[in-house]
């Protein structure tokens, strides 16, 4: 691994992956990241493994309500109509 | 070719809030519950980085939902139908928070940890890798998204100071943007990169050693 020519060493680019993901760079900044990112086999697999992680997280989300919590609102929503009408 | 009023930024998630709105303001069960299959889990997730437990996360939950069927009326969809749900949690669940413990502001602890995002000790003195991560290319979907890889990530998650938590959770469990997360959590721009930066490292770092 070199510094291959952007000048950013990887333990740098590793705290700049979410200001790139985020859009948080600037103009010059980020054709730096890039041109690290195009030069370095383990910098380009972090960058993939974050958003393999993000991917991730995106499904983690698809869990179902338990019955019992589904009970309680449905009951509270029969009193609540019944209050309000 | 039809001019549309200004005032209005129609989009299919409008139109469709506005159709919720119309059926729970009509006293529609079916409407009421579908949202509650919808966002439930979601809120429970997220109350559980503002109290202490699991059961107390489902009370503040429910009173949520409380607060959405009486505050109906009041929603003029100037946010999301999500967002705006979103955002009564929040604040139950910060007064839930405040009252259960009475520990220093989270916020404050958290702006100190200034923990890299990978060991140290995986670089060179010139910093570049000495111990390189390895693609996950060849990984398979499936594998990331066992059981198994998942309880990693909700422990890793979990052990997440509060506010490094709430933001991870809005911006990549629920995917929120981050304008919508700076005003739920009312964080600055910067603020939020940060604690989202640490909070994504970790948990790519836990990920890391589960697969190697
Ligand atoms: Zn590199």
């Amino acid at each position: 691994m070199r510094l291959v020519g952007s000048g950013i060493p990887c333990r740098q680019m590793v705290e700049l992956v979410t200001d790139y993901l985020e859009g948080a760079l600037s103009w010059r900044e980020r054709r730096r990241f890039e041109r690290h990112i195009a030069g370095c086999d383990g910098c380009r697999a972090y960058l993939e493994q974050m958003r393999r992680t993000l991917r991730v997280l995106g499904r983690l989300d698809e869990e179902t309500i338990s019955p019992e919590a589904r009970d309680a609102l449905l009951h509270a929503f029969r009193d609540w109509r019944a209050e309000a009408r | 070719m039809r001019v549309r009023p200004l005032e209005h930024k129609p989009s299919p998630e409008a139109d469709a809030d506005a159709a919720f709105v119309e059926r729970l303001r009509a006293g529609d069960e079916a409407a009421f519950m579908e949202l509650v299959e919808r966002y439930q889990p979601a809120l429970v997730r997220l109350a559980q980085s503002f109290v202490p437990s699991r059961a107390v996360a489902e009370e503040v939950a429910q009173e949520t939902w409380l607060g959405v069927l009486n505050g109906i009326d009041r929603f003029e969809g100037r946010s999301s139908l999500k967002t705006w749900i979103f955002r009564i949690l929040v604040n139950r669940a910060k007064t839930r928070g405040e009252r259960e413990s009475r520990s220093v502001p989270f916020s404050s602890l958290e702006r100190e940890d200034g923990e890299p995002a990978v060991d140290p000790d995986r670089f060179g003195a010139d910093g570049a890798w000495s111990s390189p991560p390895r693609s996950w290319e060849g990984e398979p979907e499936a594998r990331l998204l066992a059981g198994e890889a998942r309880s990693v990530i909700d422990a890793e998650i979990a052990k997440l100071p509060p506010v490094q938590r709430q933001v991870i959770t809005l911006r990549d469990v629920e995917g929120f943007g981050a304008a919508e997360v700076r005003d739920l959590l009312d964080l600055t721009d910067g603020n939020q990169r940060v604690l989202l930066h640490r909070a994504r490292s970790r948990v790519r770092r836990a990920l890391e050693e589960y697969l190697s």
